[in-house]
């Protein structure tokens, strides 16, 4: 069996509803990318340099980065000598496969959440604006739903308006927040925080942290300190550390990935504003470079706007839709 | 894992290519797919970069190389130039309206930075133009938005107007603008919602809100870390709004800030700030050559060059590479070296110009003794001309009368003796290796001045 039509029926034969929303989400990237895909195979009858060229600038333009592309594209190359592919119907599926396969790096990586049976620390970082507090807001109502009980920490003492933001989104969600007024010590909201979770006897703490941009020197301490104190706390907190990126970011996130993953261990991506036309692309060279998975995507400002990441959906969703087309026709 | 920007890049290339008197067509080639890659890892939109090579390329070739410069050195300021130009030239001022209240819309994606910049706007506008700056919480969609602007003008002490999240975005611009005219605000910023420049029921309230309010600026704020996307964004709402200028933010981080050219390129929209921060007045006018510089990765290396350029005499150094070969080289050409090194500035402010400088392990703190410099000066200038030849022939009296001449001591008359000794020893290394590497010549003695 092929490996779009065992993907598709894997698909499809799971949770519908799940990938409608995700495929709803990645269509405007999905279209943009897939019509180029295509134009690119209808232009091409044949795969040489120039289509290889071709494909290179198309990644390129998704944000994949120089040397992750060339990577992918020589490996292409090799695999088209290899399967002696000499026209084009063939190399989608081929291209959509090694995506895949480079972002996998042949271990099955875990995109689940590190539960735990009692308390679970989640603590969410990443720099300024990205969208840590709206996903923070976007997990609890994953996790209520599913039926845990969650408290969320308002670890940005910093921002104007960033406590408040924090509370609105308990309210909606209907979790607790725990807070301290504006300009307070983030680690001792931390440590209140742990405290009232271990009372309540919660399931899950999410903190927030102010967003800080990675080359902030005393920044990025004071966010190690936070981590520290969670630790002492809870031996093996926090079990998840979450990095938001946005996909509109383009090479520094790489270089973000690896300061925050050096400062606080990060253990997970949420790829955020998929939504928009940005591909995101930077998290092949992430999961390549710092073997960091990506855990969830954000698909937009609403509450039910978060999604597992499925790196096979992720590539499905950026390739398939045309040879779907071409399959139906 | 920062990237290499352009001169480290075509260090390789450079190497081929030096010596040449004019820059050949083979040559730009290789160097432009340097230049490429470069481009794209600063986040350059492609399309833009293919553009922009073009250009350069056909400026480059055949181009007479400057007599201070290498090919390779020439071709980077080419591309430094060009890039220069195209970001466009001094930064304009503010257009503020002939009837007051001037209008100023913040128009832009999520979390680029749109209610922390109408702060800073607001302070600059107080304090350099004298206005008396209104806000107005236009976002009813992001919680808590508009605390977030009620705090920061809070802390400006400055009013914001505001109707709550039950009223369109629309009605409460017209109403912010009628409490302008009653309370003599002479400016009024409209902090819009974040928004795709998709979505098209979203840009469409920014068109009502543009039709009503009549904006004279229309600000779109883009975050300095954007990728390939920012062409598409920048193109949509310039489209839709006709937008009058671009803000930067959040280049206080380490991003190469490419977008600023992607931008540039498909709106030809003047940047107008850059945001440096997080507090309220982290707002800075925009530079053209230096984020040219910080595109290209190369810290102000073309103000090295240039300084170079301006002040070391070819010629000179030419004859101070024979008498290296030579072995022939005196204290007089030791004070000759200092000169010239001192005539291009500040040590530590050259240094500081150098790519890649801040990241050598254990030269982070280095400082450059100045003091010290002009002590070595002072203690040749009190030696005759045979000793300055001849260093041998300075012996313990001789010592005593330079170190009383200099206001110096023994002790520095015989270090400074003996970082002469050793450097010709090292020159004399370095010649040996160059007869087989033929590296270019580096500035003798330079360590000797780092504490
Ligand atoms: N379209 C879209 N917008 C998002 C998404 N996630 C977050 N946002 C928006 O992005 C903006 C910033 O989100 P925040 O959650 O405040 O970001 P943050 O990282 O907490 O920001 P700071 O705390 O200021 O560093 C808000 O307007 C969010 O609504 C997403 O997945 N899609
Ligand atoms: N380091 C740094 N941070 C900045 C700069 N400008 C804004 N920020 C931060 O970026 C984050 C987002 O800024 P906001 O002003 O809330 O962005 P916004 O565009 O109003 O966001 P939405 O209203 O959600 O679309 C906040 O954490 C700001 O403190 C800057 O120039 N440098
Ligand atoms: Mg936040
Ligand atoms: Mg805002």
């Amino acid at each position: 069996m092929s490996f779009f039509k065992k993907l598709k029926e894997k698909i499809t034969g799971t949770n519908e509803t799940v990938t409608e929303k995700f495929k709803d989400g990645l269509t405007k990237t999905r279209d943009s990318f897939t019509s180029k895909v295509n134009d690119l195979v209808a232009r091409f009858r044949e795969v040489d340099e120039d289509f290889f060229e071709e494909l290179e600038e198309l990644l390129l333009q998704a944000d994949v980065g120089v040397e992750t592309v060339m990577e992918l594209v020589d490996q292409l190359r090799w695999e088209v000598k290899r399967k002696n592919i000499k026209n084009t119907d063939g190399i989608q599926s081929v291209i959509s496969e090694k995506l895949v396969e480079i972002y996998k790096a042949g271990e099955e990586l875990d995109a689940n959440l590190n539960m735990q049976d009692d308390l679970t620390v989640i603590l969410m970082v990443g720099v300024n604006g990205v969208g840590k507090t709206t996903t923070i807001g976007k997990l609890a109502a994953r996790l209520k739903e599913e039926g845990k009980t969650v408290m969320l920490a308002a670890g940005d003492t910093f921002r104007a308006g960033a406590i408040d933001q924090l509370v609105v989104w308990g309210e909606r969600v209907g979790v607790e927040v725990i807070r301290q007024s504006e300009g307070s010590d983030p680690a001792a909201v931390m440590y209140d925080a742990i405290r009232a979770a271990k009372n309540r006897k919660v399931d899950v703490l999410i903190c927030d942290t102010a967003g800080r941009l990675q080359n902030k020197v005393n920044l990025m301490n004071e966010l190690e300190k936070v981590h520290r104190v969670i630790g002492k706390e809870i031996e093996g907190a926090p079990h998840e550390v979450l990095l938001a990126l946005d996909a509109t970011t383009g090479q520094n996130a790489l270089i973000q990935a690896q300061t925050f993953k050096e400062a606080t261990n990060v253990t997970g991506i949420v790829l955020t504003k998929l939504d928009g036309t940005a591909k995101g692309g930077i998290v092949l060279a992430i999961r390549n470079k710092l073997n960091i998975p990506v855990k969830f995507v954000g698909l937009g400002e609403g509450m039910d706007d978060l999604q597992p990441f499925d790196p096979e959906k992720y590539v499905y969703g950026l390739f398939a839709e045309g040879l779907e087309e071409e399959a139906w026709e | 894992m920062a990237f290499e920007g352009l001169a480290q890049r075509l260090q390789g290339t450079l190497q081929k290519i030096k010596g040449k008197g004019k820059i050949s067509e083979a040559d730009v080639k290789e160097m432009m797919r340097e230049v490429r890659f470069a481009l794209i890892e600063a986040d350059v939109n492609l399309k833009v970069v293919k553009e922009f090579v073009k250009t350069v390329s056909e400026r480059a070739v055949g181009q007479d190389v400057m007599k201070s410069l290498t090919p390779g050195q020439q071709v980077v300021k080419i591309v430094k130039d060009e890039l220069t130009n195209l970001m466009g030239g001094e930064q304009n001022p503010i257009q503020f309206a002939r009837k007051s209240p001037t209008v100023i819309m913040m128009v832009g994606l999520q979390g680029a930075g749109k209610t922390t910049t109408t702060g800073k706007l607001a302070t600059v506008l107080r304090k350099r133009h004298n206005k008396k700056p209104l806000l107005v919480a236009a976002d009813i969609y992001r919680p808590a938005a508009i605390q977030q602007l009620e705090t920061i003008g809070k802390q400006l002490t400055l009013p914001v107007f505001s109707l709550g999240t039950d009223v369109s975005p629309v009605e409460i611009v017209r109403q912010a603008l009628e409490e302008a005219g009653k309370e003599h605000h002479d400016v009024v910023i409209i902090d819009t919602a974040g928004r795709l420049h998709v979505d098209e029921k979203l840009m469409q309230e920014l068109k009502d809100i543009q039709t009503l309010s009549k904006p004279d600026e229309v600000f779109l704020v883009v975050d300095a870390m954007t990728g390939q996307d920012a062409v598409n964004v920048a193109k949509s709402f310039d489209e839709l709004l006709g937008i009058t200028g671009v803000v930067l933010t959040k280049l206080d981080g380490d991003t190469r800030g490419g977008a600023a050219l992607s931008i540039r390129s498909v709106t030809q929209k003047p940047i107008k700030f850059v945001g440096m921060g997080e507090k309220m007045d982290a707002l800075e006018p925009f530079h053209p050559e230096r984020m040219a510089s910080r595109i290209l990765g190369m810290g102000d290396v073309m103000s090295l060059i240039e300084k170079a350029q301006e002040n070391v005499d070819e010629e000179k150094a030419k004859e101070l590479e024979q008498k290296f070969r030579t072995q022939t080289f005196t204290l007089d050409d030791f004070l000759d070296q200092l000169q010239q090194v001192k005539k291009m500035g500040p040590l530590d402010e050259i240094l500081k110009m150098m790519p890649g400088f801040n990241k050598i392990k254990g030269l982070e703190n280095a400082q450059v003794d100045e003091s010290q410099m002009g002590r070595v000066e002072a203690v040749i200038r009190s030696m005759t001309i045979a000793e300055r030849t001849t260093p041998e022939i300075i012996n313990a009296n001789r010592k005593k009368r330079i170190a009383k001449g200099s206001g110096t001591s023994i002790q520095e008359v015989n270090r400074l003796l003996k970082q002469f000794e050793e450097m010709k020893k090292m020159v004399k290394q370095m010649t040996n290796m160059q007869q087989k590497g033929k590296k270019k010549m580096k500035m003798p003695g330079f360590d000797s001045f780092f504490r």
